[in-house]
């Protein structure tokens, strides 16, 4: 068995160990469904339900990728605004660190002030959660470009555009990636806040029902949809960026299939 | 910056590099620290001048105002006839360091001039995968790196990261080659084999070269014309002709001319570090 396949199969076995023991230790002290759900009563809800569940899923995955998208669009704009200027740096800084400090539900009752309850606030939510990660990655990336690269594009006569396009941009894909990682599973909490606050759809208020009617197995099962969508976003990116920015991991892979 | 308010007057083409009366400071008045004093130099087309002295004596000073990454603080430089930073020069750098970009393959970093720079970049798509490949496949081989093309920087050996570099510093038939210490990080052997495909390539295209070196035989070896430089303020205190037949052979080094020169050479940067140090 080789060293990795070793730790794959550790790795799985321990997190299955988790559910065992949850499971294991729920049947020991007789704890009430009402509670704490044991993961098979979770699963099997998941199950059974799945017809009632999944559109709400969809639903929830929906939103958050299109607020995600912008989240991305507007992220990296900025980041590249604060990146390559000292004043917009000095000036959206600060403004970016005020408003990343409010809580988001407090700003959710504005979106429904002004679009309605539904989807549009819930993209919205979902997309100033991830901004904030995406412009801090992507500024810090322009900003720790080596200046030797850049020597390199100006002996060239480079324009200011070349230089970010070829250099710039490039450099800061390992720090965006790193980024999009922690954004994509806050553009999932950002969603289901707003779903809770104020929709008739998505995971948030399925699990706003359910708790509202004691039906704790059904907002479990709503808990384990999110993590596993989390969880698949994740991978993805892991992915996609294992791709794309091998080089700043000298990694053989990249360097056979780049 | 401080724009001058006449037009500068045009100037021959010949003279490939004019530095005028130029000075160069670093810092606020109270601490500034003068890295060239007021400092003329005149380069012509098909030059090698290779620029020699201490370190910190602005070598590199003079070669970043030519290459456009740094900006006098009084006088003027003109490359091929213009003002800097009005383009026309095309240039080629390479550096201390390889200074390859990491994300790009070795193929795609020795064609960045091509991407970049008039009049290839036009036909940049059209080209990148059968003309342009071409170029630099021919290109690599000549250095001795035929087949490493689809490598990465970190794969290669600083020796090979460097002639790589070398390869993007020229792919682009620069009329106007800046070397700053290329050579200084290899091993001797190494460094023998890229002057001679430096000085075949010179006399083959006869670019103008502006090197930056503390080799005094690489000077002597490469050189048409060398400039020994002084620190504190720095400046230019000797410029001398090397009047050595090409095709040069490493053996040239070893004749008594060759060993004259280096050797006068030498006790001029002696007695610069000497006065240096008297004044420090």
């Amino acid at each position: 068995m080789s060293e990795r396949l070793r730790r794959q199969v550790m790795s799985t076995a321990c997190i299955i160990g988790f559910f065992v023991l949850w499971e294991l230790l729920c049947l020991m002290f007789h704890v009430s469904d009402i509670v704490l759900p044991r993961p098979s009563q979770v699963l099997a809800t998941l199950w059974t339900r799945f017809p009632a569940i999944w559109p709400h899923a969809l639903q929830t995955l929906y939103t958050t990728m299109v607020g995600f998208g912008f989240g991305i669009a507007i992220g990296i704009l900025l980041g590249m605004l604060i990146g390559s200027s000292k004043l917009a740096y000095d000036v959206a800084y600060p403004m970016l660190v005020g408003f990343s400090s409010i809580p988001k539900v407090a700003v959710v009752p504005i979106f429904v002030l002004w679009f309605g309850a539904g989807t549009v606030p819930a993209i919205l939510t979902a997309m100033i959660m991830c901004i904030f990660p995406i412009v801090v990655n992507v500024a810090t990336g322009l900003a720790a470009t080596e200046p030797e690269l850049q020597d390199v594009m100006k002996t060239l006569r480079a324009t200011k555009l070349e230089i970010l396009w070829n250099v710039g941009l490039p450099r800061t894909m390992p720090y965006f990636f790193a980024s999009l990682k922690v954004a994509a599973t806050l553009a999932f909490v950002g969603t289901v806040i707003s779903e809770t606050v104020a929709s008739n759809r998505g995971i948030g208020n399925l699990m706003m029902i359910a708790s509202s009617s004691f039906d704790v197995p059904l907002v479990f099962a709503g808990l384990f949809i999110l993590a596993a969508l989390g969880v698949g976003l994740y991978i993805v990116f892991s992915l996609i960026e294992a791709r794309v920015t091998g080089w700043a991991v000298r990694s053989d892979s990249f360097a056979a299939g780049g | 910056m401080n724009a001058p308010l006449a037009h500068p007057k045009p100037r021959a083409v010949d003279n490939v590099i004019e530095l005028e009366k130029v000075r160069v400071t670093f810092g606020t008045a109270k601490n500034a620290v003068t890295a060239l004093a007021e400092t003329s130099l005149r380069i012509d087309k098909g030059e090698f001048v290779a620029l020699v002295g201490p370190s910190g004596c602005g070598k590199s000073t003079i070669l970043k105002l030519v290459a456009g990454t740094l900006n006098a603080t009084q006088g003027n430089v003109f490359v091929a006839g213009r003002e800097i930073g009005a383009g026309a020069a095309r240039i080629g750098m390479a550096f201390q360091n390889p200074t390859l970009l990491p994300w790009l393959n070795i193929r795609d970093n020795v064609m960045l001039p091509l991407k970049i720079v008039p009049p290839f970049k036009e036909a940049f798509r059209a080209k990148r995968k059968t003309e342009y490949r071409d170029r630099v496949e021919a290109s690599l081989k000549q250095v001795g790196l035929g087949g490493f093309g689809d490598k990465f920087p970190w794969q290669l050996s600083g020796g090979m990261q460097q002639r790589a570099s070398l390869c993007r510093a020229l792919i682009h038939d620069p009329t106007l080659l800046l070397l700053d210490e290329p050579f200084g990080a290899l091993d001797q052997f190494t460094r023998e084999e890229l002057w001679e495909i430096m000085q075949n390539l010179w006399i083959e295209k006869r670019p103008t070269v502006l090197l930056v070196t503390h080799d005094l035989k690489e000077a002597a070896y490469l050189a048409s014309r060398i400039c020994v430089m002084q620190a504190r303020p720095g400046r230019i205190v000797d410029d001398s002709a090397v009047p050595f037949a090409r095709p040069r052979t490493i053996d040239v080094s070893f004749e008594p001319d060759f060993v004259t020169l280096t050797q006068r050479l030498r006790q001029r940067i002696v007695a610069a570090r000497a006065v240096q140090e008297i004044v420090s």
